[in-house]
């Protein structure tokens, strides 16, 4: 990958010219490799899996594929965006792959059951994943709840809520009600675009992802909403002391997780298109891993928008380039498995990072 | 009387940093020694290495005629040492039962079963409690440790050391967590241990406990034991071997400033739950200090004004108009800033650059829409940086990295972009070195000059008096003391000080 160094602790070693190997000099200490390594390694790794795919796999290379890959890693990566507002301010979203779920149900009741046009549906997902968001932020910053086992409960919650009004049962066009009538409506023509329909050749789900992915990063990095809401999450006190009303960024960050995974659910509903009750199972672990991934982008070392969306791309890259190779199913979870553990020893182990300074004068 | 152990010379460092500088002490049987001593004067280290904690402490131990070596908590043990450390929650462990936790010493030595049922160990729990005539019913050993009184949890760690059968106990601030009814009780104990024999080292801020029980009071210092005192004490001399000489600024002083307005009127506060109420007016244009030993109120004084925790009691008036926040963003929005004690802790936000830490308290001035301005950010950094002389290769170097001057010119800096109504700067010169502390100081003044009211809490009468003109004496939560430094003396404020044990 790049300049392999003797592992000799030569930091120090003056840099006359050694007599072998003159073409290696090697004067940059070990740092400055194991450094480039935290802040680029991530990025190569990326860059690596799509070249190598792209040269070996003809059927990788179609742009159809491409757009295909992006649409189908959209869902994760706005779901995981959501879930990095939750980790800045300190936090963990784990209800996000119910939320999205739960969106699924909304939008095919609001369209099948009570015959509503899809902006109406749209609406009203959105709505629920505000109103689980202000749920969550209830519990954990009034009732004061830790955030996991908060957001935990909320999972569940929503996991059987949504089945109480459909019986149990995944809502379609032709569902036969309660009362022996048949649904009177069925998923738009209009919302099934969602998924469907694209702007030139990009997708509508990919222009979303893009679209949120450039909006959290430029509220996290360039507004002071962002840069207080990185402060909660470091030291909430010293946020709390220099002004910053800690709870209500808690809250906000909460609220947008749920409307993000909301937004999640909307493309699901839309590419599924019914209320598929087991929908959104699977999306809250490789949501929770694209953003932590992210934290190793860069070097960054904190949750982050660029780091999610690339994140979500590479797993997106490696599940695309291992199915085309005829890769069992199963083996998406070890690919997942293994890229959020090479990230996380890129952010862990490698990086070193100033560690919080304490004046330790014992006493 | 016998001696129990004998200390010759006993030294201990951290690196570079000498905490103890020789210590001599004999303890004795049957008598309740006292230790007064200021933030760092080295009472905690001296304990830790009594008690085994602290290792490889340079000296002689004699104990029982024979020099000894304490390396481990078990030898301490083994040698009759006990120790009570000021932190409850560090000794009893939350989950475990009442009885398991008066046997923890013998569970954690395998000395009880591992799997004994509570059946088993509460007959053998109220063995151990019977050392204090604690007579607990089954159904409270059997409770929570958590769901007890905080002194009767401390009173399960005092039946822990006792069961040992000790000659020297040690007990460090034992009364923090304590209400006066419970502190009256184990004053009792202790006086009880005492008439059986049992060497009592005690550590205290509160002048009053002390004169109560103690039978001998030890002031250390820098690592040394500055006096040796037995009642009747004479507090001023006591006080005044503590506190030391106050440090002279080798620089001249701007004059005095006396306010005239009361801009900040405090009514019937009370700021710690054993202290009375006070009444006090904090004036623009003058620095009031607020001196006290620690855990004298001071920091309940500067919170509460800036609304990070209510006062016990009392309300407040800015201006005239009632004051209560309920955050410091509150007491913000009424310009009202403080930069608080403990920076690592509570104002340092890790990674943060000396720009980002600048500007956090009042973003709004750095950004359009909420849309951040690097370059009015930059400006901001730039200012605080030439404003303070902080050293510093830029204005994007982590404040972190910065030394503990150069980190406190910031955190203070970054408020005095504006002209604050009140100021408070909770142990300003704390981990502070002498340059910049009169750097800090000179500033201090000139924004009371300019016509802010300042208050500046310190441990420190040096700094209080370097620093102010008015000076506010705190003890046990208490006023004792308000006048202006030029119509009081060090004496006479060491003085009112000392009237808190009567």
């Amino acid at each position: 990958m790049s300049i392999k160094q003797p592992s000799s602790g030569a930091d120090t070693a003056p840099p006359s010219k050694p007599p072998r190997a003159p073409e290696l000099v090697v004067e940059k200490p070990k740092a400055d490799v194991r450094d480039w390594i935290v802040k680029y390694g991530f990025i190569v790794l990326t860059v690596f899996f799509f070249v190598l795919f792209v040269v070996t796999l003809p059927s990788f290379r179609m742009s159809s594929t491409m757009f295909s890959m992006l649409k189908f890693t959209s869902v994760v990566a706005i779901a995981g965006l959501g879930i990095t507002f939750t980790m800045v301010v300190g936090g963990l979203d784990l209800s996000v792959g119910a939320t999205a779920g739960m969106a699924v149900t909304v939008a095919a009741m609001t369209m099948v059951i009570y015959a509503q046009t899809g902006p109406i549906a749209v609406l009203a997902v959105l709505g629920a994943g505000a109103v689980i968001g202000a749920f969550n932020a209830l519990l954990i910053v009034t009732l004061k709840i830790p955030d996991l086992l908060a957001t935990l409960a909320t999972m569940f919650l929503i996991q059987g809520l949504k089945l109480i009004p459909v019986d149990g049962q995944s809502v379609s066009s032709g569902l036969i009600l309660r009362d022996g009538s048949v649904a009177p409506g069925k998923f738009t023509e209009g919302f099934i675009e969602i998924n469907k329909g694209s702007l030139g050749p990009i997708p509508y789900p990919v222009l979303m992802w893009a679209v949120l992915a450039i909006a959290t990063w430029f509220f996290l990095s360039r507004t002071k909403w962002g840069r207080i809401m990185y402060a909660v999450g470091t030291n909430p006190e010293a946020a709390r002391l220099a002004g910053a009303r800690v709870g209500r960024y808690k809250a906000l960050a909460y609220i947008i997780s749920g409307v993000f995974a909301s937004i999640a659910g909307l493309i699901l509903a839309s590419r599924i298109r019914q209320g598929d009750i087991s929908a959104g199972n699977s999306l809250l672990l490789d949501a929770v891993a694209v953003a932590l991934v992210g934290y190793s982008v860069l070097g960054a070392n904190k949750p982050n928008a660029l780091g999610t969306t690339l994140g979500a791309l590479l797993i997106g890259i490696l599940l695309t380039g291992t199915t085309m190779m005829n890769f069992p199913y199963y083996w998406q979870d070890v690919v997942k498995g293994l890229v959020l553990v090479v990230a996380l020893i890129f952010s862990f182990t490698l990086s070193r990072r100033k560690q919080r300074h304490v004046a330790a004068v014992p006493m | 009387m016998t001696t129990v152990i004998e200390m010759r010379g006993i030294t201990m460092a951290f690196g570079a940093n000498e905490v103890l500088k020789g210590i001599d002490l004999d303890l004795e049987s049957g008598k309740v020694t006292a230790m007064l001593g200021a933030n760092g004067a080295g009472k905690s280290t001296l304990i830790k290495v009594l008690s085994g904690v602290y290792n490889g402490y340079g000296g002689t131990i004699v104990i029982d005629g024979a020099a000894v070596t304490i390396d481990h908590p078990m030898t301490a043990r083994k040698y009759g040492i006990e120790a009570v450390h000021q932190k409850i929650a560090d000794g009893v462990v939350p989950g475990l039962s009442v009885a398991e936790n008066l046997l923890f010493d013998d569970i954690v030595n395998n000395d009880v079963p591992r799997a004994q049922s509570l059946r088993k160990l509460v007959p053998q729990a109220r063995e151990v409690a019977a050392v204090l005539d604690l007579n607990w019913s089954d159904e409270v050993l059997r409770s929570d440790v958590y769901d007890l009184p905080i002194a009767d949890q401390q009173l399960i760690l005092l039946a822990r050391a006792l069961v040992h059968e000790p000659k020297l106990l040690i007990l460090d601030e034992p009364t923090s967590a304590l209400s006066q009814t419970e502190a009256d009780r184990l004053f009792d104990v202790i006086r009880q241990l005492r008439d059986d024999g049992v060497a009592v080292l005690y550590v205290s801020h509160r002048l009053g406990e002390i004169e109560q029980i103690a039978d001998r009071l030890l002031v250390l210092r820098d690592g040394i034991i500055r006096s040796d005192h037995v009642p009747p004490i004479d507090w001023a001399d006591a006080l005044h071997d503590m506190l030391g000489e106050a440090e002279q600024d080798p620089h001249e002083r701007t004059g005095e400033l006396r306010g005239t307005d009361t801009v900040l009127q405090l009514t019937g506060v009370r700021v710690l739950p054993r202290a009375s109420t006070f009444d006090l007016g904090i004036r623009a244009g003058e620095v009031t200090g607020i001196f006290g030993l620690l855990g004298s109120g001071q920091r309940e004084l500067g919170q509460g004004i800036f609304g990070a925790e209510p006062f016990k009691a009392g309300s407040m008036t800015l201006n005239g108009e009632p004051y209560s926040p309920k955050a410091p963003a509150d007491a913000i929005a009424d310009d009202i800033y403080m930069v608080p004690e403990d920076r690592a802790a509570k104002t340092i936000i890790k990674d943060w650059s000396i720009t980002a830490t600048s500007t956090f308290p009042f973003l709004a001035d750095v950004s359009r829409f909420g849309i951040l301005n690097s370059t009015a950010e930059d400006k901001v950094g730039k200012l605080v940086m030439e404003d303070f002389g902080v050293v510093a290769q830029s204005e994007d170097d982590p404040v972190i990295s910065l030394s503990g001057g150069n980190q406190q010119k910031v955190v203070v800096g970054r408020w005095l972009r504006k002209q604050p109504t009140v100021m408070i700067l909770d142990e300003p010169f704390q981990g502070v070195d002498v340059g910049a502390r009169h750097d800090l100081a000179e500033k201090t003044r000139e924004v009371a000059a300019a016509g802010s009211a300042v208050i500046v809490m310190s441990t420190d009468l040096g700094e209080i008096m370097q620093v102010s003109d008015r000076v506010i004496v705190l003890a046990d939560g208490n006023l004792q003391h308000d006048a202006y430094l030029t119509e009081t003396s060090e004496e006479e404020i060491l003085e009112r000080l000392s009237e808190a044990t009567k």
